[in-house]
């Protein structure tokens, strides 16, 4: 069924379809529609809602509601996410499930609330301390938004590993069509085996007690768990990686872009084709693990890369890692919550191109 | 051990059952350190209650997250400060289990000070067991939020002073007076006496949690010898002379 809906509630019927049990966030813009939907609905469902005291507590109450095997949630944007470091990074160390939703907003510092792509490096880096990764999911249009969320939970629990969706504000604020019987923007997450729930803490009826924790003070066991979550990683990696290619075969130049900027590029792309140039699209959907090896395999025939994004240049780093020397990559961007144009796109496309 | 001989191998006496809230597992903390009878007390209450198989506790952060190694229920560590706020997440989405934490001076009350106003403040159907010993004791022994005026730490050479470092925290007075507060009490582990009244507090904390009263908390005046750089003998009588006297032990709220 097609039904018109914004980026921000489009979140919240996906994560309900998805099987989201509670939800615990503080309020920040630009994603306040998502707890006062989710404040409505909930309870009526006889699911948990709770506003929190700050990004802090509500994390930390995810970690609560994970520790026990429920599906539990927290949204927020940019500054807020940064308050959650920490308990992301224990989250991380204690391999619990759970999905954590940032609708960007520019920074750095209190920024504004205008929509960007500036917490690319944190999001896919382990904003907190140690060793650690969680898959990133970059929807570009209502209809992913939907589709993501829905399937953030399986993800989650296949790796026992938190998932965050990140968008920017503006994606958030769009109201467009969805279809959700549609097939088109769906993860497909495949299960090899049954989701494993041994580790939950419910209560030691009829077995051993458990602990959950990352603590791990007896010399080599640190080590072990960080070798341990390197072989996740390694199969995260080798099965989770999704990328969106467009004209690649035989372009001069591609673009590279996520989330709203894929939409500005994707239409500088169409012009561009339009007047006889070679443009080709590549849109990395899950941000880590990266599409390194599809870029660079792109980079076999394309020289030429434009990385497009709404910040002063994070995932084009990624992008020359990708493309590894075989290639020139440049890069187009605008930050503080400024949308990238589609005519200085294609103004940057064919400089470019003339060099 | 559960049983003592005594000389005559035909009178056989017991004199002390290990409760099976605990783990058989020698504690590592410190000689004269409260963790250890504190422990037992929760175990105790836990096992006369009848709810081991339904806790879900979370460990602070400091000596106290080895409570996970000696307990014999479902433990979960908790960033520091945040017990209050995880136990939420647990409480909320399985309210028939019975949850609580177990926090020192400086994870309740200087970084988990905000968890904790909030959680009683919402009544969360959570207890709290509140080990105030004054002193971080697992970073060796710098000022507390309830490290009394006066006193010497290790970030406090000459004794705490109002003008540079503030009061001590009453934290049972602080939270009384908050609604959701519904049973507050102090107790020490100083004396048999003070052990016996210190666990009535705690039973009394769960058994409210068990009939959805609401918020409990229960502070426990205690030893850190390491800590505090005291005796174990000198550090006990120190909490019965000095502590006791700006912490005023007895139940500070039962509604």
């Amino acid at each position: 069924m097609k039904k018109l809906i914004q980026g921000n509630i489009a979140l919240c019927e996906g994560a309900i379809d998805g099987g989201l049990e509670a939800y615990y966030a503080y309020p920040i813009t630009p994603q306040n529609e998502i707890s006062a939907y989710f404040a409505k609905v909930l309870s009526k469902q006889g699911k948990v809602f709770l506003q929190a005291e700050s990004e802090v507590a509500a994390i930390n109450m995810v970690l609560g509601t994970a520790v026990t095997g429920h599906r539990a949630m927290t949204t927020s944007s940019s500054p807020g996410i940064s308050l959650m470091q920490e308990g992301i990074s224990y989250l991380c160390g204690c391999e619990l499930p759970c999905v954590i939703v940032n609708v960007m907003r520019g920074g750095p510092g209190l920024g504004n609330i205008s929509g960007s792509q500036q917490d690319y490096f944190q999001s896919t880096r382990g904003g907190g301390h140690g060793d650690y990764y969680h898959i990133v999911l970059a929807p570009y249009d209502v209809g992913e938004i939907y589709e993501f969320a829905k399937e953030s939970f399986l993800l989650a629990e296949k790796y026992r590993n938190p998932v965050m969706i990140i968008f920017d504000g503006y994606l958030g604020q769009t109201m467009e069509v969805m279809d959700k019987d549609s097939q088109e923007g769906r993860l497909n997450v495949k299960l090899e085996e049954k989701i494993d729930k041994s580790w939950v803490l419910d209560g030691c009826k009829s077995r051993e007690p458990r602990k959950i924790r990352s603590l791990l003070m007896v010399e080599g066991m640190l080590e072990e768990l960080n070798w341990k979550l390197y072989e996740k990683y390694r199969k995260i990696k080798e099965n989770e990686v999704r990328v969106k290619l467009e004209n690649v075969e035989d372009a001069d130049l591609c673009l590279v872009a996520y989330g709203m900027s894929a939409r500005v590029a994707k239409s500088a792309m169409i012009k561009l084709n339009n007047e006889g140039y070679k443009i080709g699209l590549i849109r990395p959907i899950t941000l880590w693990p990266f599409p390194e090896k599809e870029i660079n395999k792109v980079a076999d025939k394309v020289k030429k890369f434009l990385v497009v994004e709404m910040n002063l240049g994070q995932m084009v780093d990624d992008v020359k890692i990708a493309v590894c020397g075989k290639g020139e990559v440049s890069f187009y961007g605008r930050p503080g919550g400024a949308l990238v144009k589609e005519s200085e796109i294609i103004e940057n496309v064919k400089k470019f191109l003339s060099k | 051990m559960e049983k003592i001989s005594s000389e005559n191998p035909s009178i056989e006496k017991t004199k002390f059952i290990k409760s099976k809230g605990l783990k058989d597992k020698p504690h590592n903390y410190c000689p004269g350190c409260g963790h250890g009878i504190v422990h037992r007390l929760v175990a105790e209450v836990v096992e006369e209650l009848g709810i081991r198989e339904k806790v879900i506790a979370v460990a602070p952060v400091g000596c106290a997250v080895f409570a996970y190694d000696y307990w014999n229920f479902d433990v979960t560590e908790a960033p520091h400060g945040r017990p209050p706020a995880v136990a939420t997440g647990i409480k909320r989405i399985l309210p028939e289990n019975f949850v609580f934490t177990y926090q020192g001076d400086g994870d309740l009350a200087a970084i988990g000070a905000a968890e904790l106003i909030h959680a009683a403040n919402r009544s969360e159907n959570i207890t709290i067991i509140f080990v105030n010993n004054t002193v971080y004791g697992m970073t060796s022994g710098q000022m507390a939020p309830t490290t009394l005026l006066g006193q010497k730490t290790l970030t406090t050479p000459h004794g705490r002073e109002v003008l540079r470092d503030g009061y001590p925290i009453k934290v049972c007075e602080l939270i009384s007076v908050l609604d959701g507060a519904r049973y507050v009490a102090r107790g020490s582990v100083t004396t048999p006496k003070n052990v016996l009244t210190t666990k009535s507090y705690i039973k009394k904390a769960f058994l409210n949690q068990i009939e959805n009263k609401g918020f409990s908390i229960v502070e426990i005046l205690s030893m850190c010898p390491a800590g505090l750089d005291m005796e174990p003998l000198e550090t006990m009588e120190w909490v019965d002379k000095e502590l006791i006297k700006y912490f005023p032990l007895g139940v500070v709220k039962d509604v």
